[in-house]
This record gives structure tokens, sequence and C-alpha cells, in this order.
């Protein structure tokens, strides 16, 4: 009993080792810094042009912040590498704010629908 | 093998895990154990403080004129720091700290949890903010209520509102930290055969638990830290002067706040889901729909933060959704309080002390639910919001829920974690005391706030002075039954350990090894071959005897 008990014991965690240390190469990490400061660039640039309208302007700098954040989550911080379980824990939590600013923002827009003061 | 070996005495009893008794034993364990018997005794200590605070304002309560405070400013700081103090180092620690902490392991067959070091961490995280909690109460308090609404908090209060937030944030952690252990516990330390619907309803109900802490505190934190950066730097976020909106910081901090309302209630079903079915000497009546309705309330719970705002200036759209939604909450707790009934039918039941704060536990958390329900429609919400009726609510789930189930629950496991009994007599007493003053105290509140008293005020019109004399009379009794447990159980203390492994014949793994259980918990590998709650006689007999033939 306690050779099974041990033996998967030691299933999981050399799993967990594999996953945990799985070795990217240098070339890789390079390249998605590259990707970050070019994107970076583009988010400074994109600040000085006049595209017709502040949320216009908005909507390109988060959209690019969206990007730079995931391809950290999934090279600098391994979760492309990792079990299902952790892709779950990731974007579970992404949804979770998505929850929080689509309810928010539900909020926002339907504020002045009624023709009452304050509501 | 080699960690019974470890656990084992020369003598060849095995030590248990309160015979180390070195003052650096207890600051720098990472035994779950031990780390549960630390934050047990600094929950109690806070809500003592919290309590006697209580017992100042219902004094004050207790004639319309303001004459126990000098000014009605420090009856602000008073409710404040009851709340405060209540809610982030009593309720939301209570139960998974202490008897989570003590029992997760144990449950599902672990050494202990997965990060032993990080568990400890999360205790002293959580006396640094505690610690900064009592220096503020020292040095006068703050005075915006637990909910740091803005732009009071953020551009006109005087007090360490700055502290107050750090304190808090600080806490925060420490609960996140909890429930990053408790989650990680739960996957990866089961024992073989522990599947997970072989899990006991308390480990799944603290799973649940544990998700809302990871998903919801670090929101908590995000709007401390900016009403802290519009203090001090004025960010325009929550000021409209500013250019920022209050309103966006009630969605702020609601998305914590009322999901927090599920970490406190969440761990005292997982009590009660042990207690009922052992106290009828039946099996839980629909486990999984128990075990599923704890996972549905940590999602749906994040789903309903917009009805604190009916009417503070949110869309009447988005109250209307928010309203619906907190209907559709009330549904998982329902199923429970079913479950847990039909557990009760035709059991042989038996009434302990553990039982009856479990018994009391569902009648008054299904009135706190009910009135809930009564609080989600918008517009009973637009004539009682801000009024008594909402304090008798929150604390029929908060008081009259966790704080009865954390009794319960305390004095269920009592024999587990110190190996003593106590005097049936007097615990009877006290559960009995408990239940009558917390019903005198709250039950006129409902009245009062329906008849129009609002909350948070230090004078009232002198027609509300009869009930709110039965209140303060009904808080006094409350106050002697909280007393009284902690001289019996400390009384308990003196004797030599007589509890045997399991006084109430309970089923579940903890109930398997020594009472106090050894550093190591068990002797040898643990293998499940069954379910829990496997009450019917003969089924018990047959199961249980052979779970633990160990073959290593």
């Amino acid at each position: 009993m306690q050779h099974h008990h041990q033996s998967s014991q030691l299933h999981q965690s050399a799993e967990a080792h594999e996953q945990s240390h799985h070795v990217i190469a240098v070339k890789t990490y390079l390249m998605i810094y590259l990707a970050l400061m070019l994107l970076l660039a583009l988010t400074v640039g994109a600040y000085f042009l006049d595209m017709g309208s502040h949320q216009i302007n908005l909507a390109v700098a988060m959209t690019i912040a969206v990007v730079k954040a995931v391809l950290i989550v999934l090279f600098f911080m391994h979760v492309y590498y990792s079990a299902p379980l952790t892709w779950i824990t990731a974007v579970g939590s992404l949804l979770w704010v998505g929850l929080l600013l689509a309810f928010l923002l539900a909020d926002y827009f339907s504020r002045g629908w009624l023709d009452i003061l304050g509501k | 093998m080699s960690a019974s070996a470890h656990a084992r005495r020369d003598d060849g009893r095995p030590a248990d895990y309160l015979s180390d008794t070195s003052v650096a034993s207890w600051l720098l364990t990472t035994d779950h154990k031990r780390v549960g018997i630390l934050y047990m005794l600094s929950v109690t200590l806070f809500f003592f403080v919290g309590g006697v605070i209580a017992g100042l304002m219902r004094l004050e309560l207790m004639t319309p004129r303001g004459d126990v405070m000098s000014t009605p400013d420090a009856y602000n700081r008073m409710f404040t720091m009851h709340g405060v103090i209540m809610i982030f180092f009593f309720l939301v620690p209570a139960i998974p700290g202490v008897l989570g902490n003590f029992l997760l392991p144990l449950m599902i067959g672990a050494r202990d949890l997965a990060f032993p070091k990080i568990n400890l961490l999360s205790w002293y995280v959580y006396m640094i903010g505690g610690v900064m909690g009592v220096w503020i109460l020292v040095y006068g308090g703050v005075d915006t209520g637990w909910t740091f609404y803005t732009p009071f908090s953020t551009m006109y209060s005087n007090t360490y509102v700055v502290t107050a937030a750090v304190a808090v944030f600080i806490t925060g952690f420490s609960s996140i930290l909890t429930g990053l252990n408790f989650i990680v516990t739960v996957h990866t330390m089961r024992a073989p055969g522990m599947t997970w619907f072989r899990l006991p309803l308390f480990v799944w109900s603290h799973y649940a638990t544990a998700l809302i802490m990871v998903l919801g505190t670090p929101v908590l934190a995000i709007s401390v830290v900016l009403i802290g950066l519009e203090r001090l730097f004025q960010f325009g976020i929550f000021d409209p002067k500013l250019g920022g909106d209050p309103i966006l910081f009630q969605h702020l901090f609601w998305f914590y706040s009322h999901p927090a309302v599920y970490i406190m209630v969440l761990p005292g079903f997982a009590v009660i889901s042990e207690i009922i079915p052992c106290f009828s000497r039946r099996p839980i009546f629909g486990y999984r729909f128990i075990a599923f309705a704890s996972v549905a309330i940590a999602i749906f719970g994040f789903l309903v933060w917009g009805h604190h705002m009916f009417v503070s200036g949110q869309s009447m759209y988005a109250g209307a959704v928010f309203s619906i939604l907190s209907f559709l909450v009330a549904i998982p707790s329902a199923i429970k309080v079913f479950n847990w009934t039909a557990t009760l039918y035709k059991g042989s039941l038996r009434f302990d002390t553990p039982m009856l704060y479990a018994m009391g536990f569902m009648g008054l958390f299904t009135i706190g639910g009910l009135t809930g329900l009564m609080l989600a429609s918008l517009a009973i919400d637009v004539h009682v919001h801000d009024t008594y009726f909402v304090v008798a609510h929150f604390h029929y789930i908060m008081v009259g829920g966790t704080t009865m189930a954390y009794l319960g629950g305390v004095h269920f496991w009592w024999p587990k974690i110190t190996g003593r009994t106590y005097s049936e007599l007097w615990g009877k007493l006290s559960a009995l005391l408990v239940f009558v003053g917390f019903n005198l105290t709250f039950f006129p509140q409902f009245l009062l706030g329906y008849l129009g008293m609002p909350r948070r005020y230090f004078e009232y019109r002198p027609e509300f002075q009869v009930l709110n004399v039965m209140s303060t009379a009904g808080a006094s009794i409350l106050a002697v039954g909280f007393v009284l447990p902690l001289f019996y159980l400390l009384l308990s203390l003196r004797k030599a350990p007589d509890a045997g492994p399991n006084p109430w014949g309970a089923t579940g793994l903890e109930w398997q090894v020594e009472s106090p259980p050894t550093t190591h918990n068990f002797h040898e590998p643990v293998l499940v071959t069954c379910g829990p709650y496997m009450y019917s006689p003969e089924e018990a007999e047959r199961e249980y005897a052979s779970q633990h033939v160990h073959t290593a």
C-alpha cells in the first residue's frame, strides 16, 4: 500500500516538476522581449496619432496592452507550456476581471436611459 | 512509514502535536494544527474586542438621547471599528483559519497543507493587519463605516483612513494565502482513494471559500489602494470634483465584499454539513447537490454585488439585473437548508451541544436568507435601505449563521483538538443563551428598521426606545452566552485527555486518529475505500472496519 502511495505521489510531483521547469530557449525569450518593445513603441506612437476621438485612442491603447499582457502570461509566466489546470486557472481569472468590467460598464452605459435624475 | 517512525517517542507512545510547549515551537511552527490554534487564540481575542465595542454601542442605544459616548463622532468610530474588527479580523479568518487549517489535511488523509510555511506566513500577515487594527482603535479609530465609502473616506474624514486601508490590505493577503493553500491542498494532497466525491462536505465548502478568497480579495486590495492614492495624492478616481465617480468605489468594494459574505458563511455551511449527519445518525441527504451548491454559491456570489447600490445612483437597469441575480443565489443556499432538513428526517436525533448550535444555525440562517430576498427586491429596498432592517438581516447571517456555526464547530471538534471533553450541561446552557440572546437582540431590529429607524445614528426618535431596550437586553444575554464557553472550554484543559479518538461516533478520517492528533497526523499511509457519512449502522460497521486496514 505504501509503495502504491509513494509512487502515485512521485508520479504526480514528477509531472508537476516537468511542467514547472519546462526549459524555454533564450531565443524565445528574446523574441517575446522584442515583440513587447515593439508594442511599447506602438503604444507611444498611437498616443501621438489623432484618431478622431478619445474613445478610439483608448480602444487602440487597451488592445495593445492586452496583447502585451497575453504574451507575458503565456511565455514569461510559462502558462503556454503548463498543464490544463493552469490554463483553466489563468482563463478563469481573466474571465473574473471581465465579469467585473462587464457589469461595471453595464451600469455606466445604462445610466440616464430613464428620464429620472440619478437613475 | 518513515513519517510514523518520526512521530513516535522512545517509549513507543506517539507525541501529540501539543507536547512541545516552548514559545519558539509555537511561533515557528509549520504544523497546520498548531497554526489553527494560533488562529483560534487571535480570532477569539478580536471577537471579544469587537464584542466589547458592540456592547458599548448597545448601551448608547438604550436611550434615544446620546448619553454614553461623548460625541456622535465617537459613536461613528465605534460602529466602524466594530465592523472592521468583526469582519476582517474575526468572521473572515475564523472558520477557515481555525477549523479549516486544523481539519482540512486530516479530512483528506494528508500530512499537512500543501504549503506549511505559507500557512504560518498567513497567520503572521493576519496578525500584522490585526495589530494595526488595534493600534487604530487605541489611537482614535476610523469613522467611515467598515465600507470606507467615498468621497467621505477620501476627502473629508479626519481619522486614520489610510492606516485602516493598509491594515485591510495586509489582512487581505493572509486570506489570499489561506485560499491558495486550500485550493492546492485539495487538488494535490488527497490520500489514495479520496476521490472528489468522497470528500467530506466540509472540504467542498472550504474549497469554494478558497476560490472566492483568491478571486475576490485582490479587488478589495486594489480598492483600498485607490482610496489611499486619492486621499494622499488627489488622484481623480472617486471624487467628482477631480473627475471621479463615488459609485465606482461602491462597485469595486462590493465586488469583493459581497462575495466576502460567502467567504464568511460557506465555512459555516461546512461545519453544519458535518454536525447534522453525525447527530442524526444518517448519511447526508443529497451529497452532490450540497457539494455543487457550495461551488454555485461561490460563482453566483460574484454576480450580485450591485444590490448594495439600488438607491445610490446605479442605473435602474443594472439594479434590475442585480436584483434578479440576487434571487438566483438563494437557490443553492436553499438547496443546502432543505438537504440538511431532509437529513434530519427519520434520523436518531441527539441534542448534544454542537447539534444545538447547528439547529440554531439552520433557523437563523434561514431567517437571514429570506430577509435577504426582501432586501434584494428593488421596491422594498427603497423603503428599508440603510435602516436597522439591513443591520438585523446581516447579523442573522453573520452571528446567527457564521458565529453559531463556528461555536458549533469548536464544540464538535474540541475533543479532537484538545483531547478533552467539556461539560455538556454548560455547553447546552450557553448554546441556548446564545440562541435566545441573539433573537432578543436582533429580531427587534427588523421591526425598528421596518418602522424607519436608520442605521449608524447616535440618537433616535423616542418611539423607538422600547424595541431598542429589548435589543440591548438581548445583547447582555448574548454576551453571557459568548463568555461562558471561554470558561468551561478552558477549564476542560486542566484535566487529563479523556475524549478518546471518536467521542461522537462520527465518520471521517479525522476521527480515526488520536485526540489530540500526533504531529504527523496518520501513522500509516491512508487508503480511503468509501464515501463520507456512512452513518447507517450496518454499513458503517462494515465499511469503516475495512477502511483502516494498513497493508504497508
